[in-house]
């Protein structure tokens, strides 16, 4: 059988866990609710008089810090508790297809929450004239860098069978990708490190990748950094799956 | 049909399984028995290919475990120790799911599923989630899982745990039918359902094979000719000698 019908299978049935439990409409609301309360109450959506999305999306590195641990810490760590791993790894499948197919399927869900915030899409259009072209370029950014903390997720979730240690692991994680980059610890680095080496600590961030979005432009570098960082983590996802079955 | 050689697992400085070889042939039912914690359960899932083994060699219809995994899953229905399922979904789902990964699609699965249905006795429960259903029901559910593509080798690890005894008697009765077209390999700590069962009888203590071989000629050892006596002659002094250096 072919590798997209098997990705496409555990994709179907990761997806479908999600809105079989009330953990994908509690995530919706929560998101939902979040982002609305950032973007106009918290980032002054109105009083800033600009036709531009960034109130909305410069909190999305902050409310993804929490929110896409809560969505992949089940990822694997469930599997390990109820034993299913087991089933799911003498099937005629590859790990690989196992782990793409998982990490697709929580991606897909994490783009359908992005796109249930088109309200401030209409709402931004209906009162100026924004640059569609840089919402659109921030929407994609939003996506990449979603994805980046689930693949931590889903390598933490692959550590333990308890879904509480997956979840803080993978915070601390996406916690260190932002702070890098984080304009008030580069200030605090540049004091007592040379300005090269500030660089190199920041490049490792997605705060410098994610703003190259934000300010529309799609820069190779920036989708090759979210691409790796993707890649990598699913990689330490086998490794250690594969590891924890060597003994 | 099974051919395994040498094999050997280690968890860090422990031998869970240490040497075993055995080869099993289509038409027979081999019972694996054992103390707990003897290494059954890692043997079958080195031979299912959970586990990659430490050292030795494992193929299934002639395709090696470790260097063509895929081709020799697809021959094995396995059935894990403790019947795992996906807590979120119904009998219907799951088996669905499991169907397609096997490589089934459309009719034939459909076909797959519901003679896996009635082969278990899971109609009144195909659309209830996996989580409400009781430790019988669930362990069928998975037992249907392992015969949904019809495999020409079977693992079953303790399938007959938590069941009734009207239960316990269908399933050894399936085993015996599988068993006459099919390889199946079954553990279990219960010494009737061997006799009840099994063609040939394994028994594994300490991650050694201590006894080979059918269950009467095991019987004739002891001079009463009791299955028990012999488990016990073989298993228990190293046991004991176990637990004093401990």
């Amino acid at each position: 059988m072919s590798t997209s019908t098997n990705i496409k299978t555990i994709m179907k049935r990761e997806l479908s866990g999600y809105f079989t439990s009330p953990i994908a409409y509690v995530f919706l609301v929560i998101f939902l609710l979040l982002t609305g309360f950032f973007t106009f109450t918290i980032g002054n959506f109105f009083e800033r008089g600009e036709a531009s999305l960034v109130s909305f999306f410069t909190w999305h590195p902050w409310l993804y810090l929490f929110l896409v641990p809560a969505v992949g810490m089940r990822l694997w760590s469930e599997e390990r508790r109820l034993g299913t791993m087991e089933l799911l790894l003498t099937m005629p499948i590859t790990s690989w297809q196992a782990i793409v197919g998982k990490f697709l399927a929580s991606w897909l869900f994490l783009a359908l929450a992005l796109a249930l915030t088109f309200p401030v899409v209409i709402t931004v259009n209906y009162f100026g004239a924004p640059d569609n072209g840089l919402i659109v370029a921030g929407y994609f950014g939003s996506l990449m860098l979603a994805g980046s903390y689930l693949a931590v997720s889903c390598m933490t979730s692959a550590l333990t069978r308890n879904q509480v240690i997956s979840f803080i692991l993978s915070v601390m994680i996406c916690l260190f990708l932002i702070l890098a980059g984080y304009t008030p610890v580069t200030e605090l680095l540049s004091r007592f490190a040379s300005p090269v080496v500030v660089d190199v600590v920041a490049a490792f961030s997605v705060m410098t990748h994610f703003e190259g979005f934000q300010r529309g432009v799609l820069d190779t570098r920036d989708v090759v950094f979210f691409v790796s960082v993707i890649g990598f983590m699913l990689f330490t996802t086998g490794v250690i799956i594969r590891n924890q079955r060597a003994g | 049909m099974i051919n395994v050689e040498h094999l050997v697992k280690a968890f860090g400085p422990k031998l869970a399984v240490n040497d075993v070889s055995f080869s099993v042939e289509r038409g027979e039912v081999l019972g694996f028995l054992g103390p707990n914690g003897a290494g059954k359960s890692t043997t079958m899932r080195m031979i299912t290919g959970y586990y990659p083994p430490t050292s030795g060699r494992i193929t299934v219809g002639g395709h090696d475990m470790v260097e063509a995994p895929i081709a020799a899953k697809r021959l094995i229905g396995y059935l894990p120790e403790n019947a795992p399922g996906y807590a979120d979904m119904t009998v219907n789902g799951f088996l669905n799911f499991c169907a397609e990964l096997r490589g089934l699609q459309g009719d034939a699965r459909r076909r797959a599923v519901h003679h896996a249905v009635d082969l278990c006795f899971l109609e009144s429960v195909l659309y209830q989630s996996i989580d409400t259903l009781s430790k019988g029901y669930k362990h069928r559910t998975c037992l249907a899982q392992s015969l949904i593509h019809d495999p020409d080798v079977l693992i079953l690890d303790e399938p007959t745990d938590g069941l009734d005894p009207n239960q316990k008697h269908e399933v050894r009765g399936l085993i015996k039918r599988l068993g006459e077209s099919k390889v199946v390999i079954f553990s279990t700590h219960i010494l009737e359902e061997v006799e009840a069962a099994c063609s040939r009888v394994i028994i594994i203590d300490r991650g050694r094979i201590v006894a080979n071989g059918t269950p009467a000629e095991l019987k004739a050892r002891s001079p009463e000719g009791r299955l028990e006596d012999v488990f016990r002659a073989i298993t228990l002094p190293d046991t004991v000698k176990a637990e004093a250096h401990a």
